[in-house]
């Protein structure tokens, strides 16, 4: 494999781990605050649908990415109400969650263009455009840097440097903000907190807010930048590589970052087999490579790299009296 | 909190989780322009009001009573077995290998081999969650999660190269050797009296409804079943009455997966007659509803497969007939599973304040 090839498969990679590192990133404040969130993937594929149809109808990618960041809204308020207010099965809202966003996004991307649930294709300001980052022309002569800045680093959209600038501002509220702390002390032990004065609810119910946020970025990033439009299940699973990029990371947000580079770079080669054929000098079935994240986290499941303990008090709805 | 009268509990709860989803569904219709009522006639019409629409509605039952049977019996434990689908898959599997590469002389016996390589495979594929949970204590909810996707990847890899046939292009078996057909309901004498022409329902649901007795059997009138039910109630107080968790855990997702993986001789064996990519098409997640709408009884679940059944033969209805899409049955499966899953603290707390507002006019009377 020469370099170039290598900076083709660098630059699908950090286009591949955006949308994983936004969900990642929403499952995190979610699942530090106590709510295991399994509904990521139907958060993300209703925002996907409320951006493309919102952009094609407005022709601007923000309010698009308005409009989804909305949708994913309402179902993570859906999943606070459930799980907080009426203190139900977390991980049975977010299964209900993923299928009423399955149907859901169908019937009304069908009702709204009648083009058997997609949306018509974007162009122009309906979708995030690739930016060149400054000096990335005059420096692409620079040997091994100035491609790498030219062709990985620069020309990608909006969202994904901000997804990258989320995971520094991540960092920083979870370690160095008083919320942060809240945060992870809510999600070890609720009792403690509310000891101190500060609403259990209120605090699960702002982080499964905060999901919702990030999941409609990821969602409208899919729509409207990776792809041109909403398509059926699009999202095509990404929610649950997050959620395991999310435990490969132990729920920590820079490794969070590091584990969707990864499973991004898996499914950048998942679209160019020749490449690992070209390596390994085996033809080895792209159904194998698709695999790989999720055995991974397996074994980082079952402790054999490193243990994985999530949460303590993740997926006990807190009662206060007893 | 006062508590519900038994009967509430059983039938009341359910059913207002039912209304509650179907309203909100008929709703979801009114909002993309069509009209509920001539949905519901559809629905009705195309899969219970003629004999050819039975035959569907029993097939696609007929599946879900196996999965359903295998979340209840995994809910028993307390564990939630998210991954039927990838067991069903694997399943699927289990049955192809026996029905290609072995020899059978009858379908009585085919259908006894296959079955216990469908229950295998299955069975298999939770064997690893299990061990996972119960020795290195990860999540068995996401560790099927991953399964379900891995089963997914494996199978495409078996069928794209390995299992498909020299020379074809789609992804799928050869053909399953005629002496392993099972009866369809038009080909059993007494039954083919009523359904004349060919249905996909198949010798496979009466099977569907012994394990139903046999899952009863095995939780409420066995040892181990009453072991199960008091992992699920309290480790600790079962770990304390000498009950071991890791035989508890294996056994019982071993005995779920069994049964999902079981599916497979209604849709591989009975239907398809070979095996296609994707061929749990989603029955191992309605497993998780209709588990959830029967309450975690084989009697109950055996009604919610009859419903769910009816869903999918009546969606597919729709899909043909009318605009409303077919991922209207998505919707409703999403409803019914919030409703009665999450939402259960909910209905019943809504109920308990109806019937203490009874009681206490009661008492105002006397």
């Amino acid at each position: 494999m020469d370099y170039a090839t290598l900076l083709q498969l660098l630059d699908s990679t950090l286009r591949l781990a955006t949308p994983l590192l936004l969900a990642c990133l929403a499952g995190l404040y979610s699942e530090r605050s106590g709510v295991f969130d399994i509904g990521l993937e139907g958060k993300m594929l209703v925002a996907a649908m409320c951006a493309g149809a919102v952009a094609f109808y407005t022709g601007s990618a923000w309010v698009g990415a308005l409009a989804g960041i909305a949708g994913s809204l309402v179902f993570a308020l859906i999943h606070g109400v459930t799980s907080i207010t009426f203190r139900g099965n977390q991980l049975i809202a977010g299964v209900a969650l993923n299928f009423l966003a399955s149907g859901m996004t169908v019937l009304v991307a069908q009702y709204l263009f009648g083009q058997g649930g997609r949306t018509p294709p974007l162009e122009g300001a309906a979708r995030f455009n690739p930016i060149d980052l400054p000096l990335s022309e005059t420096l692409k002569g620079v040997p091994v840097i100035g491609p790498f800045y030219h062709e990985v680093i620069s020309g990608h959209s909006i969202l994904v440097y901000a997804a990258f600038a989320i995971v520094a501002l991540t960092w920083w509220v979870l370690y160095r903000t008083r919320y942060g702390l809240r945060l992870r002390a809510v999600g070890e032990n609720p009792a403690a907190v509310d000891t101190a004065g500060v609403s259990v609810p209120a605090l699960r119910f702002s982080a499964v807010m905060v999901t919702g946020v990030l999941c409609g970025l990821a969602g409208a990033y899919m729509a409207t930048a990776l792809q041109a439009g909403f398509g059926k299940e699009m999202t095509a699973g990404r929610g649950y590589i997050a959620l395991a990029a999310l435990i490969f990371a132990k729920w920590r947000p820079i490794q969070a970052m590091w584990a969707c580079l990864l499973f991004g770079f898996f499914q950048a080669l998942a679209t160019r087999p020749d490449i690992v054929e070209g390596i390994v000098q085996v033809k080895i079935p792209v159904s194998f490579i698709e695999a790989l994240p999720y055995v991974l986290t397996v074994f980082v499941l079952a402790g054999f790299v490193g243990k994985a303990i999530p949460p303590r008090a993740g997926g006990e709805p807190y009662v206060k009296e007893r | 909190m006062d508590r519900l009268p038994r009967w509430a509990d059983v039938a009341l709860v359910p059913f207002v989780s039912l209304t509650l989803a179907a309203l909100i569904s008929a709703l979801v219709i009114i909002a993309i322009g069509q009209d509920p009522w001539e949905a519901i006639k559809v629905m009705v019409q195309g899969s219970v009001m003629n004999a050819y629409g039975w035959g569907y509605t029993l097939y696609y039952a007929t599946s879900f009573m196996f999965t359903g049977l295998a979340v209840t019996v995994a809910f028993h434990a307390g564990l939630f077995n998210i991954g039927g689908e990838g067991q069903a898959q694997l399943g699927g599997l289990g049955v192809a290998l026996v029905c290609l590469f072995l020899p059978w002389p009858h379908w009585t016996l085919a259908l006894l081999g296959a079955s216990l390589g469908a229950a295998l495979f299955g069975a298999a594929w939770a064997a690893i969650p299990a061990y996972l949970q119960a020795k290195r204590g990860s999540h068995i909810v996401i560790t099927t999660i991953m399964f379900n996707y891995i089963a997914a990847s494996l199978m495409i890899f078996m069928l794209v190269d390995v299992l498909r046939p020299p020379g074809k292009m789609d992804p799928a078996t050869a053909n399953f050797p005629p002496e392993t057909h099972l009866p369809s309901f038009n080909e059993i004498p007494g039954l083919n009296l009523v359904f004349t022409s060919g249905v996909p329902a198949n010798v496979t649901f009466f099977i569907a409804l012994a394990m139903a007795v046999v899952v009863w059997l095995l939780l409420w009138r066995t040892r181990l079943g009453y072991q199960i039910r008091a992992f699920g109630k309290s480790e600790p107080a079962a770990r304390y009455a000498g009950i071991n968790p890791t035989r508890i855990i294996m056994i019982t997702m071993l005995i779920s997966g069994g049964l999902a993986g079981l599916m497979a001789i209604n849709n591989v064996m009975g239907e398809a007659e070979r095996l296609l990519g994707n061929s749990a098409s989603g029955a191992g997640f309605i497993g998780i509803a209709v588990a959830l709408m029967g309450r975690n009884h084989p009697v109950g679940v055996v009604l919610a497969a009859l419903l769910f059944g009816f869903l999918f033969q009546g969606g597919a209805e729709l899909g043909l007939w009318t605009k409303i899409p077919i991922e209207l049955r998505t919707v409703v499966q999403g409803l019914v599973i919030l409703f009665t899953g999450a939402l259960d603290m909910m209905v019943r707390m809504l109920l308990t304040r109806i019937f203490a507002l009874f009681r206490t006019r009661k008492l105002e009377a006397a």
